[in-house]
């Protein structure tokens, strides 16, 4: 025997001895886990946060998080002599004094914008497909979870450095905090420390955002991954594939390979970026004082389509018993954003309630195959992106050479008139592609050859697609309504109306072709 | 009827088709030699990395097309750590793609649902354990327990009290006065009424006790914007238009809206713009909202000259500055 199988074999024992742990890693070795580009962006996500712990303690090393009163005297000469807090005097440090500092700063900022990007797109991913279906709800609702904090971590983490912008962005969330009623004034003196800016808000934050956030990320994260690997992952369906079974390759060795090599992928990538994009370049704005404000101030992104609706929000103010209420800040702030959340984390409840569907589902849907689920996707995404879009209106009025009068004004029609039509839309071409598939099973694929007939008719040759594809076109089930006459629990009432209304809706979709419509063609088949 | 729909099948996996690599040995060879070169590439990147910390001079700055002024040492770090990573993942995917068995394996999915008895001896087993605790028994426990657990949640709530003081009167005052000198930021020098131009806009603070020393937090009420207009372009009440002096006007800087610096003057159109959220303010009119999402004009401070002919205030602001907050008395504007 060769002395490494000796020390593996003798490691294996010890490890087994004490957990007993063999029959687990030999069963889940080959444990197997379907492949497709799109169950990477998860994965993504996790990268990206170990890119974010990494660098985040690189550069806690030097960076200072105190509002404490100093005078710049580093290498970074026009801001030489200038009054400045400890915190945007260490990050200038880090920039210009630390080697590898300012690549460090620039690939955790990088990276905080792709671990925020992965996240929308695996949310986009699971939604669409339907993978938060039974029996996964738990990990959609974590998933949630993780993108409102991880909102808020990276909100905290470019507020750290003290700059110009981030101080206004502060100034921003403390507005929010104050137009809070009856309590808002009290949260503000408390989260501040006393009045704004203080020397308070830095620190606790500092602590919030490189201990407790980072802390809870990896609680949820480990959950997450968790039951995924408990579960087993969805699969797209397929030949062979089913509710029943998952197919695709073996954790030792292909997708350590895979999964390991992808990490280091996306670490270069973000080093990549952090190498040669500029990114926050902190210097160029100077330290944060009340009084002053850069032209053309904005959020990250993630931050931008919130800025974009405070922005859009008409002037609506509430003055009554000598007391203050800001509708102009709180339905833009708090309550739009807190529906939108809230629907986001009780849809898998909701639309389980709409269909009655209490199976488990391991097959994803195509998106085209839950026309609803869809187009009401695409809707909340319209309506974000034009939020989006708003957030942006100063640096689009600018380049477009446009008023930003006119943008606001298109925003502030455009979110109640284009997301109910985005869906309309959506939902008609959900229905159009399905009616392409029934075409494509039962009539064949074009093949661009055109024949004459005998008596002159032009008439392109069909080919038939093969069993796979037939296979893969018609496995859906079509939903149908709850069965009539619906239950009499289910119509009683203004909510059973909805739900038979919503139900009814669900409904409306192609009947998938079967091999009796084919057969039935044939017949009369040229 | 619906049973004798016929549905398409499932053909089941497609059958294997093996890669180059798996049978040709020349292909193997091939491939195990790009691996191997992205693994060493993977290396010189870690010696570049290495080599530009120690040898490369912080601040050297090269000027890159697209790029732009560069620092070099930071690039060269930053290309290094790239390839030492990328060239990792690329050898290891390759390695996978290219030589490791890619047929599919298919596993069984279990049901998570447990069998029937044991879900009902759990049920059995929890009630049985609640009642061997007593809980359901002994209510004066279980009330008092409710009672404790409830309370025992607001010592930590108590504990944070002392993060800040109470807001007090604070945002309802600034540091204005009647016969506050206006102070230029950032210098601090009084103001001659006959310094400010027409059509300029300077930012003033208010002269503070002796001793006292200005802090961010002062400025973040008391920042003032005082404007020259010609008189005539006024459009304002006799009470604010005494409010102003020969054409000189003086608003709170801080936005109603959310406490930005409204920093942005349009001097053909006298508007004020704050630049977080768009308020605009028309001078003209006693800096009246008239676009964006702030519901309240800036607070006008009351100006007049002393004897010296320097610009004081003639009271402090009527109203609180900057944005709302629930105790804010908004009947007066």
């Amino acid at each position: 025997m060769k002395t490494s199988q000796k020390v593996a074999g003798a490691t294996a024992n010890y490890v087994d001895e004490r957990t007993g742990a063999a029959k687990w890693l030999k069963k889940n070795l080959t444990k197997v886990f379907p492949d497709h580009w799109s169950f990477m962006l998860g994965e993504i996500c996790l990268y990206s946060f170990i890119i974010l712990l990494l660098t985040g303690t690189f550069l806690t090393f030097w960076f200072d998080p105190s509002q404490r009163e100093v005078v710049y005297h580093g290498s970074y000469l026009p801001l030489s002599g200038i009054h400045m807090s400890a915190a945007y005097d260490s990050t200038l440090h880090l920039s210009f004094d630390v080697r590898g500092g300012l690549l460090m700063r620039q690939i955790h900022h990088w990276a905080a914008l792709i671990f925020m990007s992965a996240i929308v797109a695996h949310l986009f991913r699971v939604f669409f497909t339907g993978a938060y279906r039974k029996p996964r709800e738990f990990n959609w609702l974590i998933g949630v979870g993780l993108l409102t904090f991880g909102i808020v971590e990276g909100f905290l983490g470019y507020s750290l450095p003290d700059d110009l912008l981030s101080g206004t962005g502060i100034r921003i969330a403390e507005a929010i905090l104050q137009a809070i009623p009856v309590v808002g004034s009290y949260l503000a003196f408390f989260a501040f420390g006393g009045p704004f800016p203080g020397t308070a808000f830095i620190p606790r934050i500092f602590i919030v955002h490189v201990l407790l956030l980072p802390g809870l990320f990896l609680a949820l994260i480990t959950i997450h991954l968790m039951l995924v690997w408990y579960q087993k992952h969805t699969q797209y369906p397929g030949p062979g594939r089913t509710e029943k079974n998952v197919v695709g390759y073996p954790l030792m060795p292909v997708y350590m390979a895979k999964a390991g090599g992808f990490f280091f992928v996306v670490f270069g990538v973000t080093a990549f970026l952090g190498a040669v994009a500029s990114i926050n370049p902190i210097w160029l704005y100077g330290p944060y004082t009340p009084g002053q404000i850069s032209a053309g101030s904005q959020p990250d992104w993630y931050m931008g389509w919130l800025d974009g609706l405070v922005r859009a929000a008409p002037p609506l103010e509430t003055h009554a018993f000598g007391h203050t209420i800001s509708w102009n800040i709180l339905i833009p702030g708090l309550i739009i954003p807190g529906i939108l959340f809230t629907g986001m984390a009780l849809y898998p409840f909701i639309e389980s309630w709409i269909t009655g569907d209490k199976r488990e589902h391991h097959l994803l849907d195509r998106p085209r195959n839950a026309p609803n689920r869809t187009a009401l996707g695409v809707t909340a995404i319209t309506f974000i992106l034009i939020s989006l879009l708003n957030g942006g209106n100063d640096i689009i009025a600018t380049h477009f050479h446009l008023t930003i009068n006119g943008i606001m004004w298109f925003t502030r029609i455009g979110l109640f008139t284009i997301p109910p039509i985005a869906f309309v839309v959506t939902k008609r071409i959900c229905l159009s592609l399905q009616r392409a598939d029934r075409d494509l099973v039962l009539h064949g694929r074009e093949t661009g050859r055109l024949v004459m007939m005998p008596n002159g008719e032009m008439l392109e040759v069909h080919e038939p697609i093969s069993e796979a594809q037939k296979w893969t076109l018609t496995q859906h089930q079509t939903p149908e309504a709850l069965p009539a006459p619906l239950p009499a629990s289910a119509t009683v009432g203004l909510k059973g109306k909805i739900r038979a209304r919503l139900n009814r809706a669900n409904a409306v979709q192609i009947p998938a072709p079967t091999l009796t419509d084919l057969k039935e063609l044939g017949d009369g088949h040229h | 009827m619906s049973n004798q729909i016929e549905r398409f099948q499932d053909p089941g996996l497609p059958e294997h088709v093996h890669r180059n690599a798996d049978v040709d040995p020349r292909a193997a060879k091939r491939a195990e030699q790009q691996v191997a070169i992205l693994f060493l590439l993977s290396a010189a990147g870690t010696v570049l990395t290495i080599a530009s910390y120690i040898y490369v001079k912080s601040s050297t700055f090269v000027y890159l097309p697209v790029l732009g002024r560069t620092d070099l040492q930071q690039l060269l770090l930053g290309i290094g750590l790239t390839a030492a990573t990328l060239f990792i993942g690329l050898g290891a995917i390759q390695w996978a793609k290219k030589l490791m068995p890619d047929e599919e394996v298919i596993a069984e999915r279990h049901e998570f649902r447990s069998e029937e008895v044991d879900r009902e001896e759990l049920v059995s087993t929890f009630k049985e354990r609640a009642d061997a605790s007593g809980i359901g028994r002994r209510s004066l426990i279980k009330r008092t327990l409710g009672l404790a657990l409830g309370l025992v949640g607001l010592s930590p709530l108590v504990l944070l009290r002392d993060t800040g003081p109470m807001p007090g009167e604070y945002l309802n005052k600034t540091d204005w006065a009647a016969g506050t000198r206006l102070l230029r930021d950032p210098d601090g020098q009084p103001i001659l009424a006959s310094d400010i131009e027409v059509g300029a806009v300077t930012q003033v603070l208010p002269e503070l006790p002796a001793g006292v020393e200005r802090t961010l937090e002062n400025t973040g009420k008391d920042a003032v914007l005082l404007l020259r207009l010609r008189p005539e372009d006024f459009n304002l009440d006799p009470e604010r238009l005494s409010w102003t002096h020969e054409g000189i006007i003086a608003f709170s800087k801080i936005c109603t809206h959310m406490g930005c610096a409204v920093a942005l003057y349009e001097q053909q159109t006298h508007h004020l713009l704050c630049p977080c959220h768009q308020s605009t303010f028309d001078v003209t009119r006693a800096a009246k909202v008239i676009f964006g999402p702030a519901a309240r004009p800036l607070p006008q401070l009351a100006i007049t000259v002393d004897a010296d002919g320097h610009l004081i205030a003639k009271q402090p602001f009527t109203v609180p500055v900057g944005p709302s907050f629930w105790e804010r008395n908004s009947s007066n504007g």
